[in-house]
């Protein structure tokens, strides 16, 4: 999820798609992943090269590439879309690309990168998710069977006030920066005009780049990333909620998608009769008379248009109080006996 | 009698395994034909527009089809479950300047554009609106989730049917334009994806995002419609055509010439055609302009010239047939290159029929002026042109000051339809049939005033502003050659997609600018501003009172001190000082 907006805050998209970049590499396809990006970078008309995101100077990596597949774009990322996202409270009509079709086997990680402050995340420029919010979502989710595991990253300033509330079991968190730090930006590209990345990504995306679906590497490797010399704030993490040992974590557990495959040794024979599957259609029905287009600009048509009817509401209140009225004064003054002859 | 016997026995014979030979030379219900066609503006850019056309003779609506080959499944099912008997969506990053490059092929406004036409069969056409926008969102990464009744608009007489249609009641049309949305890579995606060679053989390996986003206008768009099956037209086809238009700036990327080639506009050469296409063709526009002949040369030479009469004109096409043999004789790829052999001059620019241009006029963040101006230049014939406007409820019109000037006069619509917006639910509508005299500018003017917006119905950049989509013209143009009606699948996709009812005239849609109105905009801050001090406000007050009313002093005694004191009051005591 990238929760800002505006050009200059191009380093959290750069973040947001290197992380999207490795996972997709290492294994998970796009119907498993739901991207937020709250801005264009790409083709914002401030890019100097567009269709691109880059997170090295000198362009060098190309984070955005030719297949990408973004769920929430721009005026779509908000806490509220956000949180139903994670508890599955989504409207019937949502198409299951925006949905996290989870259940109590998946492994989910989250991945969370914009301004933030302690106890607080800023979406957008104009609202915040606090840390019991998301506690308690994470709570929900918990209890809806929603997760089995389930990795939580921030990359914001002061990052590790927003696991601090977490009391769901099963939750393993890292974040860049601890409470009054700030986690810095790393290096600005002066074709672009912006920095390019984070540092605290930046490292892990090195990280990532190393591992392949194979991979032994666990999750102690993984909070070593990014000492203080090289990232200035110092990183945290929190796995006393989390059941297992960390030595013990593969990084792709969350990071790839590693399927077990059994070869198997007997053969299936196919249908050869493909034909019958074709020629199943049902006759098409013939019009009796040749079908038509439409006519585009039939000027004589639409101007003797008769105007559309206009539906018909029952009376409202008022007016149905006026008559009422209307009506009493009429009987008052004529005498009473003529409501007999009405009813 | 016994070669009777045995002609019969043949015949069983040659019948008898017929159906299981039926399989392998079935004939196919569905066919491909993929185009582009390239074609030097008269400012020195030039236009791509790639139509991918699938036409599947099957009915969708009656029967359950559950064998999808090109045609993509997911948009034939979203055609059967909604009742869909058209629909065309666009996305589009830039504008068309038809004043300076001509009439388009096909234009869409910028932002996204989704209008369709539901089957009568639908009852609750807005419920199936709703959940068609969602789906499409789902299928195109766009953000048309947004499209609701604020603003959404039912046309009464402009946005006809381009298919068969069997009568036009306008209660099952939906259009609505989302001026604000954005198209990049994710959108592209998807979109070469529905096609059935994807971007891997075919026209389609030119289509890379990062030429394609680097140019002045790009224009992606979805077409749904039934056809007639042939030219008796007692059956229906579906078509599925794919456009995609873009306009490349070649001086900035070709430092200052105007020559092209495929591979300078799209890095990419062509090197075979889709091997599921029935036709494959590149055409290029090398119609003389002036009379003149031997302005341009196009290489490789084409494999044969078309012409043709298209939007009333006379056009010569080369063209390149990708399923030719001969075509990659010489070498494994083709890459089109043309050059200019003499300057252009700028005066021989030719000025379009009809084009328009919209804008706000006014000060200040209270009332404003939307102007559309819309030029006939054509010597002597006039035409009738329908304008729609929808413009946000925000921006309250004021209809009274609609005025409408052709060359000094008060020209009065033929036709005019004007539905007001209800506040946050419904955007004005406004439709008129104009005639446009020959060789005339007419005015439309309209004032409004800017509504003020509940301060958590801004968006997250209020500063930015708010935008008014496009509106639309559609109007029959007189053509200056006379078109023979042609059929639709022998010639070319880019004559095809307007059904022409006579020759004498072509229809064209045009659209404007859309318009970017700042709205006053609160300071955000003041909330947070007037809580803290409404409530330093309250605590002062109410805790003074509250100290007056509920305060009582009490007189306390003296204490008795710690240890260390008592001690020293002892000492004191005994040398006769005063206790402290």
């Amino acid at each position: 999820v990238c929760t800002s907006r505006f050009w200059f805050n191009y380093r959290h998209v750069a973040n947001t798609l290197s992380v999207y970049r490795s996972v997709k590499r290492l294994g998970i396809p796009d119907s498993h992943i739901v991207l937020m990006l709250a801005d264009d970078m790409a083709c914002n008309p401030r890019n100097p090269k567009p269709a691109t995101v880059f997170s090295h100077k000198n362009m060098e990596l190309n984070v955005y590439g030719d297949d990408v597949e973004v769920d929430y774009r721009s005026y779509e990322v908000t806490v509220e879309n956000f949180l139903r996202v994670l508890t599955g409270r989504i409207p019937p009509s949502t198409p299951r690309s925006k949905r996290l079709l989870s259940d109590d086997r998946s492994n989910i990680l989250i991945y969370m990168t914009g301004h933030g402050g302690n106890g607080f995340l800023k979406f957008q420029d104009s609202e915040e998710i606090t840390n019991v919010e998301l506690a308690d979502a994470f709570e929900q989710m918990w209890q809806k069977r929603r997760y089995n595991e389930l990795l939580f990253i921030i990359d914001t300033c002061q990052g590790a006030s927003m696991y601090e509330r977490f009391y769901s079991p099963n939750i393993m968190a890292l974040a860049s920066s601890q409470v009054g730090e700030d986690s810095l930006s790393h290096q600005p590209d002066l074709g672009i005009g912006v920095h390019l990345m984070d540092r605290y990504t930046f490292y892990v995306l090195e990280f990532l780049e190393e591992i392949h679906p194979a991979s032994q590497t666990n999750m102690n490797d993984l909070f070593q990333v990014c000492p203080k010399s090289l990232c200035v704030s110092t990183p945290g993490h929190r796995t006393d909620l989390f059941q297992r040992d960390p030595q013990n974590v593969l990084i792709t557990d969350f990071f790839g998608s590693v399927r077990k495959v059994e070869i198997t040794t007997e053969t299936i024979s196919l249908d050869r009769d493909l034909a019958a599957v074709e020629s199943k259609f049902p006759k098409d029905e013939l019009a009796t008379e040749p079908l038509k287009y439409a006519e585009q600009l039939p000027v004589a048509q639409i101007i003797h248009q008769k105007p559309k009817q206009k539906d018909w509401h029952p009376p409202g209140g008022f007016i149905l109080g006026l008559w009422a009225l209307i009506i009493m004064v009429f009987f008052k003054t004529y005498g009473i006996k003529h409501m007999k002859h009405v009813f | 009698r016994g070669m009777a016997a045995a002609a019969l026995l043949l015949l069983l014979l040659v019948a008898g395994p017929g159906p299981r030979r039926a399989g392998a030379g079935r004939e196919r219900r569905d066919a491909l034909r993929e185009e582009l066609l390239l074609s030097p503006l008269p400012t020195g850019d030039v236009a791509a527009t790639f139509q991918f056309r699938t036409r599947w003779d099957a009915d969708l609506q009656q029967g359950a089809v559950s064998h999808y080959r090109l045609f993509p499944k997911a948009l034939g099912r979203l055609v059967a479950a909604l009742g869909v008997r058209e629909l065309h969506l666009a996305l589009t990053q830039g504008f068309w300047r038809t004043r300076f490059w001509g009439q388009p092929p096909l234009q869409a406004p910028a932002g996204a554009e989704l209008w369709v036409w539901f089957q009568p069969t639908v009852t609750d056409v807005d419920k199936a609106w709703k959940e068609l926008s969602n789906i499409l969102s789902g299928i195109f990464c766009a953000s048309l989730n947004f499209i609701d009744s604020t603003n959404t608009v039912t046309p009464t007489a402009s946005f006809k049917p381009l298919g068969l249609a069997n009568g036009t009641d306008h209660h099952l049309l939906r259009y609505a334009v989302l001026p604000r949305e954005v198209v990049c890579t994710e959108n592209l995606t998807p979109w070469k994806k529905l096609l059935p060679c994807g971007s891997k053989a075919g026209l389609a390996v030119l289509l890379k995002a990062e030429r394609l986003f680097h140019s002045s206008y790009h224009s992606q768009a979805v077409h749904i419609r039934p056809v007639c099956r042939d030219a008796s037209c007692l059956a229906v086809s579906w078509e599925l055509r794919q456009t995609l238009t873009v306009v490349f700036d070649v001086f900035s990327s070709g430092q200052g010439k105007k020559d092209w080639s495929l591979f300078k506009m799209f890095s990419r050469t062509l090197t075979d055609a889709c091997p599921l296409a029935s036709q494959s063709k590149v055409y290029v526009d090398i119609s003389p302009k002036n009379k003149e002949k031997e302005l341009l040369e196009v290489t490789p030479p084409p494999t044969s010239v078309h012409e043709a009469v298209v939007q009333g004109d006379k056009k010569t096409y080369a063209v390149y047939d990708l399923l030719s043999p001969s075509l990659f004789n010489t070498s494994r790829s083709l890459n089109v290159q043309l050059k200019w052999k003499r300057p252009q001059d700028s005066s021989e620019m030719p000025i379009p029929v009809l084009h328009a241009q919209r804008y706000v006029g006014g000060y200040g963040l209270q009332t404003g002026e939307i102007c559309t101006l819309i030029y006939n230049t054509h010597p002597y014939r006039a035409f009738p042109v329908i304008l729609l406007e929808t413009v946000p409820w925000y921006l309250r019109l004021y209809v009274h000051t609609l005025t409408i000037i052709t060359k000094g006069k008060e020209n009065k619509p033929s036709y005019i339809h004007y539905q007001p917006a209800q506040d946050r639910r419904r955007p004005h509508l406004l439709e008129m049939l104009i005639q446009l005299p020959a060789n005339s500018v007419t005015k439309i003017t309209i004032q409004f005033e800017r509504a003020l917006l509940k301060w958590t119905e801004y968006p997250p950049d209020p500063n930015h502003g708010f935008y008014v989509g496009s509106s639309v013209l559609s109007a029959l143009v007189p053509s200056v050659i006379a078109m023979k009606d042609v059929d639709m699948e022998q010639s070319p996709l880019f004559t095809s997609l307007f059904p022409s009812s006579d020759g004498s005239s072509y229809f064209v849609r045009l659209y404007t600018e859309p318009l970017l109105v700042n709205l006053p905009t609160p300071d955000f801050s003041m909330p947070y501003n007037v809580i803290c001090l409404t409530c330093t406000v309250v605590a002062v007050c109410y805790g003074s009172f509250y100290n007056l009313l509920t305060r009582t002093f009490h007189v306390e005694e003296p204490s008795r001190g710690g240890l260390a004191k008592r001690l020293a009051n002892v000492i004191r005591k005994f040398r006769g000082v005063p206790p402290l």
